[in-house]
């Protein structure tokens, strides 16, 4: 089998890559076996479980149903891009501390996911941080620990701002 | 003020945490290494037959084609299982293929793509046999049953009969007597990681294997087997895992096929599956039919439990020797139950095993039996809270079929949760359509005989101090995300008296650990957190012989002080800092090294299968559920669920309220929505994500974990389990509150709106037919 292949102009976490590959590459495929990026996971590869979520122009995407070469000239961010200089960002710190990661495979899905939300919407109520949310599947936390660390970024954010 | 010096009892972060936030933490899918091949398993298209012959021979003109594997070949029809007693397992069919998609062949190839390609092109030929797909056509007489070793000529896996004190006469006198007949659909453990492994040749001719398992130390011992080569050859490593919930328990066929392959080619192979073949791979919650008769007196007094389990096993035997008697054994508690029968059968049928899933065995007994004491409590127009507190077994006894207890808080659970809900404000009171219903529990903390026969203690800890000051942990306690590894960090901080981040903990690899038998029967706690207590304080003595030197004191006089310190008893102005007490000690001396062991102590009676159900300590719980039930739609909204669960100490609070809610979150998704669906010829009809409903945050009810501290005898600094045993309550809680909602009792798990309305339906039909 022969797919036509490509050099792909990619801007992946603030940094121009070059990657080749097949028109057929899911960009979760060039992010992770690509370019190294193994933060992003694969859960299922059908877009069901959340696990793969990155952010495309700022917005939570579904990385195993998007195709590679669709997302040059766009930014793309990945679950590696939210700590700077080896410190953790305060949803991060928050998660951590909160219990929202137990086995942790679903943990960069939701976080890329909630980041996007908390940009949209620096103050959000349970019920929207559960519908924002509704695409990613944990099967460890029953959610209650992932709704209280978004709940308490979002009020260290609003008392910091103040 | 918590009683303990250290980080136990309080809120703390897993010690991986930032690893999982950041991305960093490596997963099986995330390794590689140098000359990797990538294999895809060829899979089973009929539920039953024989193979008589596999052709790769399309394949092997392929690109990046470089091997595969048939059966026949040497080790592929070597027996393996995760329990000795029942080991049916091959890694290839020898020649018998079991189910539809089962793994019949493999391909390996220089990238996924191909081998995905060459999968595809593998042609096998099958000897077409009749599957038997019903577990009812597997109690029949057969001359030719799915496996050599079957009860009777037929396709019974398993068959246990037990029977404590007088069940007979104990119905005859009852003032009331209630039955119960319930099924269960299958269901799968949903984790979000998928199974993967790597098997690595190395250049020594050693074997490394890498998997995403629950059970590092069975998969070494099955590799060992298969591969027919001493153990000492082979190293397991477990990278995190995402996810198990008993359903990375056993050694599977997949890893002997990528110890096979890489034997073969001489490269490392790597294995991982789809989504739908994790749902293939399943040895999941058993499909069970679940008749159940319980007597009790005019006072509402418990008198007997007579009970039969049907259990559907699939393919293979797995831990459903185990499963078979836990559906019966575990049944009872927490309530005192004076006579006792039960009936279990386990049979083989041609579709995936089942095996242990989270609260294994006791999840669809609970239900029959809760649902059970409703009845009865109704019937006697007694409150059920009232009822179970009244039958309520009390601490330091032993139950009619011979289990220890020691510490149990399940009074304390139903004060809490009756409390918390306003359950005397809703039981009975609350409009139509919406209602309040209690389910209770009780669980084992690690299974006491281990399953192998062996003196070996079930987990050993290890604890090193070298002149940098820091604690190194080694451990085959496999931390699947429960945060086993931080719960050994916090029992060995306390143990020594030094702050967590000194701790470094490796439970990864079994060339470096001790042996510990795994994570599964909610035993990691309990038995590895005992073993390094006792670690840390061998380490501690040989800190406090320093003290001793240092200040001529005498050694047994120094107790751990505050910030880092040893204080003499009588005079806390004597101290010694951690660091000046390990320079002493480390002196002519070199690194200091203990470990500690934890062995579960002799329980139980000598009567055949006394062995299943034995703890050193077991959990309870009491759980309520309140519900929204649309009687157009036959919806169960579940609005809100209380969860008090007895853990015996929180070591970690946050830790402990997460595998509450966890538990509770599974449990729902098994009382309203997943099931494993089959078609009349045996295929699975949902193996994805988007058919096998799990439920997702706008599904998921507010969840209140209540945590009951009965401080065990024998625990870890007074813990026991907290993993499994908060799954089974909350799906009667559901079904009862359902009773309250809208007078039907569901006999059908999950309670999808189709069997709602059905039994809606079928009220409505009675009360007609009542009023005419």
């Amino acid at each position: 089998m022969n797919y036509h292949q490509r050099i792909l102009k990619l801007n992946v976490n603030g940094h121009p890559k070059e990657i080749l590959a097949r028109d057929a590459d899911t960009l979760l495929d060039v992010l992770r076996d690509g370019l190294g990026l193994t933060g992003s996971k694969r859960g299922c590869d059908l877009g069901t479980c959340g696990c793969c979520t990155v952010q495309v122009d700022g917005a939570p995407i579904l990385s195993c149903l998007t195709l590679a070469c669709e997302m040059e000239d766009k930014d793309i961010r990945t679950v590696e891009d939210l700590a700077q200089s080896n410190q953790l960002a305060p949803l991060q710190r928050c998660w951590s501390e909160a219990g929202a990661s137990q086995c942790g495979f679903c943990s960069p899905g939701f976080l890329m996911t909630a980041d996007a939300l908390l940009r949209e919407h620096p103050n959000p109520n349970r019920e929207e941080i559960k519908k924002a949310l509704a695409g990613n599947l944990c099967r460890c936390t029953g959610y209650v620990k992932i709704l209280d660390a978004v709940e308490a970024c979002a009020k260290q954010t609003q008392e910091q701002a103040v | 003020m918590s009683k303990f010096q250290s980080s136990v009892g309080t809120r703390i972060p897993l010690v991986d945490g930032p690893e999982k936030v950041t991305g960093s933490g490596v997963y099986i899918e995330d390794m590689k290494f140098p000359g990797m091949l990538y294999a895809r398993m060829v899979r089973a298209t009929l539920s039953h037959g024989n193979v008589q012959a596999v052709d790769f021979s399309a394949a092997e003109k392929m690109d990046g084609y470089i091997g595969g594997l048939a059966p026949g070949e040497p080790g592929t029809g070597n027996r393996f299982g995760v329990l000795p007693i029942s080991e049916d397992e091959t890694a290839l069919p020898a020649p018998r293929s079991l189910y539809s998609g089962a793994i019949v062949a493999a391909v390996a190839c220089e990238n996924e793509r191909q081998a995905r390609a060459a999968a595809l092109a593998v042609k096998v030929k099958y000897e077409d046999l009749p599957p038997i797909l019903r577990p009812k056509d597997a109690l029949k007489k057969t001359d030719d049953p799915l496996h050599d070793r079957t009860v009777g000529g037929t396709n019974i896996h398993k068959s246990v009969e037990q029977e404590f004190g007088d069940v007979d006469p104990a119905f005859a006198k009852a003032a009331k007597v209630v039955e119960t007949e319930c099924t269960f659909d299958g269901i799968n453990h949903g984790f979000t990681e998928p199974i993967g492994c790597i098997a690595v040749p190395e250049p020594n001719g050693r074997l490394s294997v890498y998997s995403a398992t629950q059970v590092p130390h069975y998969l070494h011992r099955a590799l060992a087997k298969v591969l027919e080569v001493p153990m000492h050859r082979i190293r397991v490593y477990k990278p995190l895992v995402g996810g198990g919930f008993g359903g990375k328990s056993d050694p599977f066929p997949h890893e002997m096929v990528a110890a096979l392959l890489a034997r073969k080619t001489g490269r490392p192979i790597k294995i991982i599956f789809d989504r739908d073949e994790v749902f293939l791979n399943n040895h999941g919650r058993h499909p069970t039919q679940y008749k159940l008769k319980m007597a009790a007196d005019a006072e509402g007094n418990f008198l007997a439990l007579d009970s039969d389990s049907l259990i559907d096993g699939g393919a293979w035997g797995s831990f459903g020797v185990v499963t078979t008697y836990y559906n019966g054994v575990l049944a009872q508690g927490p309530y005192r139950m004076p006579a006792i029968r039960y009936r279990g059968r386990r049979v083989y049928t041609n579709k995936p095993a089942c095996g242990a899933m989270r609260g294994h065995g006791a999840v669809n007994a609970r239900f029959n039996l809760e649902c059970a004491v409703d009845e009865i409590a109704e019937s006697l127009d007694m409150d059920p809270f009232d009822i179970r507190a009244q039958n309520a077994l009390p601490p330091n006894t032993t139950t009619r079929n011979h289990l220890r207890i020691t510490s149990t808080g399940f009074l304390e659970c139903l004060e809490k949760t009756r409390l918390a809900s306003r359950w005397d404000e809703k039981f009975r009171k609350l409009p139509k359509g919406r209602g309040i219903g209690l389910g209770c529990g009780f669980y084992i903390s690690g299974s006491a005989l281990p399953i192998h026969r062996t003196r070996t203690p079930q987990s050993t800890v290890h604890v090193k101090i070298d002149m940098d000051g820091g604690v190194t942990i080694h451990s085959m306690a496999a931390d699947i995300g429960q945060g086993s590894d931080t719960m050994l960090a916090q029992c060995v901080s306390e143990a020594m008296g030094v702050q967590m981040d000194r701790c470094r903990v490796f439970a990864k690899d079994t060339d470096t650990a001790p042996l510990d038998l795994g994570s599964y029967s909610s035993r990691v706690t309990f038995m590895a957190g005992n073993a390094a207590l006792r670690a840390g304080e061998a380490i501690l003595a040989k800190l406090k012989r320093a003290c001793g030197q240092l200040t001529g004191h005498p050694t047994s006089e120094f107790i751990r002080g505050p910030k880092e310190t040893y204080v003499l008893r009588s005079d806390s102005s004597v101290s010694v800092s951690y660091m000046d007490a390990l320079t002493e000690a480390l002196a002519d001396n070199g690194a200091l090294v203990a470990k500690g062991i934890y062995r579960a102590p002799k329980l139980g009676g000598s009567f055949k299968g006394s062995g299943a159900g034995l703890s050193p300590s077991y959990s309870c719980q009491a759980f309520v559920a309140e519900v929204e039930v649309d009687e157009e739609t036959g919806f169960i909204q579940v609005e809100k669920v209380w969860a008090a669960h007895d853990c015996g100490m929180a070591l970690n609070r946050t830790t402990v309220e997460g595998q509450i809610e966890g538990s509770v979150h599974m449990g729902l998704g098994q009382a309203l929505s997943e099931q494993m669906l089959f078609t009349s010829g045996g295929q699975l009809q949902n193996p994805s994500l988007l058919d096998y409903k799990i439920l997702s945050t706008v599904d998921t009810p507010e969840i209140e974990a209540i945590l009951v501290e009965s401080n065990d005898p024998e625990g870890p600094l007074g813990a026991k389990e907290c993993g499994e045993g908060a799954l089974a309550p909350v799906i009667p809680a559901v079904a009862n509150a359902v009773y309250d909602a809208v007078g039907i009792r569901l006999t059908e798990v999950p309670m999808t709106p189709e069997r709602v309305l059905k039994a809606l339906e079928k009220q409505k039909k009675e009360m007609a037919l009542a009023s005419s």
